[in-house]
């Protein structure tokens, strides 16, 4: 039989990251990848922060598969025939890395797993992890296709719908349907001169970033568009009960979302040229999963990490960090000679000293305002309506901004009520 | 025994996308892949294979393309050699035959050597016995239920007109179709065993021996000028309203014309 040191399943930013750095301390490791190649099954947006990626792969944006450097972000309420835009450009075109960059999946995965490679860990793309092997308790390898591998450890890297643990008895933390979204998403292309052109970029490398709040079906939930090289990356987030709830097709969300007047002309002339859906964790420190047990760890969104604060979703960066801090963990497990859950509980505290913890922790107010109905449906038609009544004139006299608000707020929302939501969005988001 | 089985990295023809504007097939954007012939000329093989043999894959393609071959690999070879494409110049069958020849020669003591019976985006036919009349050998082309016994091979061949069953003695050359066998999936074992598979590449020039200007001949074929189709239409166009008078019309034609007998 077949041993490892190590065996990833799953070959994700969680999975290609603990491989990567395993091999490189010299661990026999085996990364195993469902998809024909890493990220052929991936969905997501997506936008990578830079931050945690050049803390693990220093440079990365010399060699790796990047679309564009995103140089702005805008925040955008969507009312039903009006847009009220918050866009924050960094004009400083010197610095490197960017904050952000946007990527296709199914060309940034490869690439991380080719890092994975070069270190030494052996791909094994097209094959599907259908069990963790048991003994006394302990988790001491994986079976597939009939298969079975052993190792040392077990890096459980297989994103969110993760029922390797579940099926063996060890997921001890359950969740609810309100704790998942569900994520669609269409890749509509365009030459780039005409994205370049459109989104107000210096050049090619240059690109921008919407997050979208309203018009989404009346489902809660928030739309994105990202720019690529030659395409958009268009989709919306939306509660998974919210959804089912509606009884609108998760694509119809899509759709009424890229028919809204602002986004439609930001798409306008553009070819569907692939459509996903996935299932993705709402995120948030409270909802964060078991992390190890004995000749396990569970790292990146199979253990339910993500961080979403309405202004930035963070998942891939969120699992580079928690596979970094599962690999540190894994390697002074082995300086012991031992892999049990008290030899692993190094990965915990490992990762709650990262950035990324205390970057849900901060934001962990957030989550509640994602639940808030009033924020997707009321507060941004109210928006464009209070600054379409300061902008406008017209024929009845002007009134100024208290006034306008007071008016549109008739019959949508008290005041009682409006004050309690700038509350809770103060303690999301502000202070 | 050695068994060499020709596999190709193919055009993936369910991906082939022809360019709206130029009406030109895009190729250069086609992925490619291990063609679907491919593998039932490495079941082939590997099936054939008797104890104590080695089953040798051997392919004309980018080196660069060597992980594409991970799964044939895995499919039970003892090893790979890719005669490096990357700066091929000479196409065509001819050329390609004279490549595979000259490398099977390199490789020594081949008893046996198993091709498809025609590539899945070249589909010219001609590669096996193009290969087989330079390793002078007999061919025995689209064989179905083919047993070896001894340095004999049986087999039945697959033809318009029925089933010939025939015998041969080795070294000859065969080709299967996608009818001879079905393909096995490699497990995950098999894949990790594969890894530690050798992958050889040779360059046609310094390991074969065969210079660009050699290839250029071997392929014997020079296009000197490609016109399209012309199709002169007859244009006779029918018109009035009593539909069946026009149907008398057309009926006539086609007749006048032999498309139709009385
Ligand atoms: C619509 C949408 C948009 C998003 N946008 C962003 C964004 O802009 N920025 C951002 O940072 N994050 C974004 N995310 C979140 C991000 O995609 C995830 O958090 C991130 O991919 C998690 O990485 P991972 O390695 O943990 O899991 P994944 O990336 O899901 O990787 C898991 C891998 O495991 C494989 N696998 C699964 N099961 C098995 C098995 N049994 N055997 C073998 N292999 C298996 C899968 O094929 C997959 O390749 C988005 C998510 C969605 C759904």
């Amino acid at each position: 039989m077949e041993k490892f040191d190590a065996i990833v399943v799953g070959a994700g930013p969680a999975g290609a990251t603990a491989a990567y750095l395993l091999a490189k301390a010299g661990m026999q490791v085996i990364v195993i990848e469902r998809g024909e190649t890493p990220g052929s099954k991936n969905v997501s947006g997506a936008l990578l922060f830079s931050q945690v990626y050049s803390e693990i792969f220093p440079k990365f944006w010399e060699s790796a598969p990047l679309e564009r450097a995103i140089v702005g972000h805008a925040i955008t309420f969507l009312g039903e025939q009006t847009s009220v835009n918050l866009d924050y450009r960094d004009l400083d075109e010197g610095h490197v890395p960017h904050n952000a960059y946007s990527v296709l999946r199914a060309r940034f995965d490869p690439w991380m797993a080719q890092q994975a490679e070069d270190a030494g860990a052996m791909l094994m793309p097209g094959f599907t992890v259908d069990k963790l092997l048991q003994e006394n308790g302990r988790v001491v390898g994986i079976e597939a296709g009939g298969d079975a591998l052993m190792a040392d450890v077990v890096v459980v890297a297989e994103g969110t719908r993760s029922g390797l643990l579940k099926e063996a008895g060890l997921r001890t933390d359950e969740y609810h349907a309100s704790d998942v979204s569900i994520g669609v998403k269409d890749v509509i292309a365009l030459p780039e001169d005409v994205i370049t052109n459109r989104f107000q970029c210096l050049n090619a490398d240059e690109g921008v970033a919407y997050t979208c709040v309203g018009h989404t079906g009346g489902v809660e939930g928030g739309g994105f568009l990202y720019t690529n090289k030659d395409t958009l990356s268009v989709g919306v987030v939306a509660k998974i009960d919210a959804v089912y709830k509606s009884k609108l097709q998760p694509h119809a969300i899509l759709n009424e979302f890229k028919a809204h007047p602002f986004i439609s002309r930001l798409i306008a002339g553009g070819e569907i040229v692939e459509y996903s859906a996935q299932a993705i964790h709402r995120g948030g420190v409270h909802l964060i999963g078991q992390l190890y047990g004995d000749g396990y760890v569970v790292v990146g969104s199979a253990a339910r990490l993500l961080l979403n604060n309405v202004m930035t979703l963070r998942g891939m960066d969120v699992a580079v960090a928690s596979a970094a801090a599962a690999a540190k963990a894994i390697l002074a497990a082995r300086e012991m000679g031992d892999y049990s859950h008290t030899a692993l509980a190094g990965y915990e505290q490992n990762f709650k000293a990262t950035n990324v913890y205390k970057d849900m922790v901060t934001f962990k107010d957030t989550y509640p305002l994602l639940e808030n109905e009033r924020l997707f449906h009321v507060y941004p038609e109210l928006a464009g309506a209070v600054l379409g009544d300061m902008f406008t004139v017209g024929a009845k006299p002007s009134k100024k901004g208290l006034k306008a608000l007071r008016d549109d707020m008739r019959g949508k929302v008290s005041l009682w009520q409006m004050l309690m939501d700038m509350n809770q969005i103060g303690k999301g988001l502000v202070r | 025994m050695k068994i060499v089985a020709c596999i190709k990295y193919s055009l993936t023809l369910s991906e082939l996308k022809v360019d709206p504007a130029t009406r030109e097939l895009r190729l250069a954007t086609t992925p490619q892949r291990v063609g679907t012939i491919d593998r039932n000329v490495l079941e082939a093989a590997v099936v054939l294979k008797p104890e104590g043999s080695t089953v040798h894959g051997l392919t004309l393609a980018p080196a660069g393309a060597r992980e594409a071959f991970r799964e044939a690999i895995a499919m039970g070879l003892d090893d790979l050699t890719i005669v490096d494409s990357t700066n091929w110049a000479a196409g065509g069958p001819m050329a390609t035959a004279a490549v595979l020849a000259a490398a099977i020669q390199k490789m020594g003591d081949v008893d046996l050597v198993v091709c498809g019976e025609a590539s899945d985006d070249g589909v010219t036919y001609q590669v096996p016995p193009r290969l087989a009349e330079r390793l002078g050998w007999p061919l025995l082309a689209y064989a179905r239920n083919i047993a070896l016994a001894g340095a004999t091979l049986t087999a039945d061949r697959d033809l318009d007109i029925g089933m010939q069953s025939v015998a041969c003695d080795l070294p000859l050359v065969l080709t299967v179709t996608q009818e001879t066998n079905t393909p096995r999936r490699p497990t995950l074992m098999d894949a990790v065993k594969a890894k530690k598979k050798p992958v050889v590449v040779w360059q046609p020039e310094a390991d074969l021996g065969l210079s660009a200007e050699a290839l250029q001949a071997a392929g014997g074929v020079t296009r000197i000028a490609q016109e399209g189709i012309v199709i002169a239409r007859k244009e006779q166009l029918f018109q009035g309203d009593d539909m069946k008078a026009l149907a008398n019309q057309l009926l006539d034609a086609l007749l006048a014309e032999h498309v139709v007998a009385e």
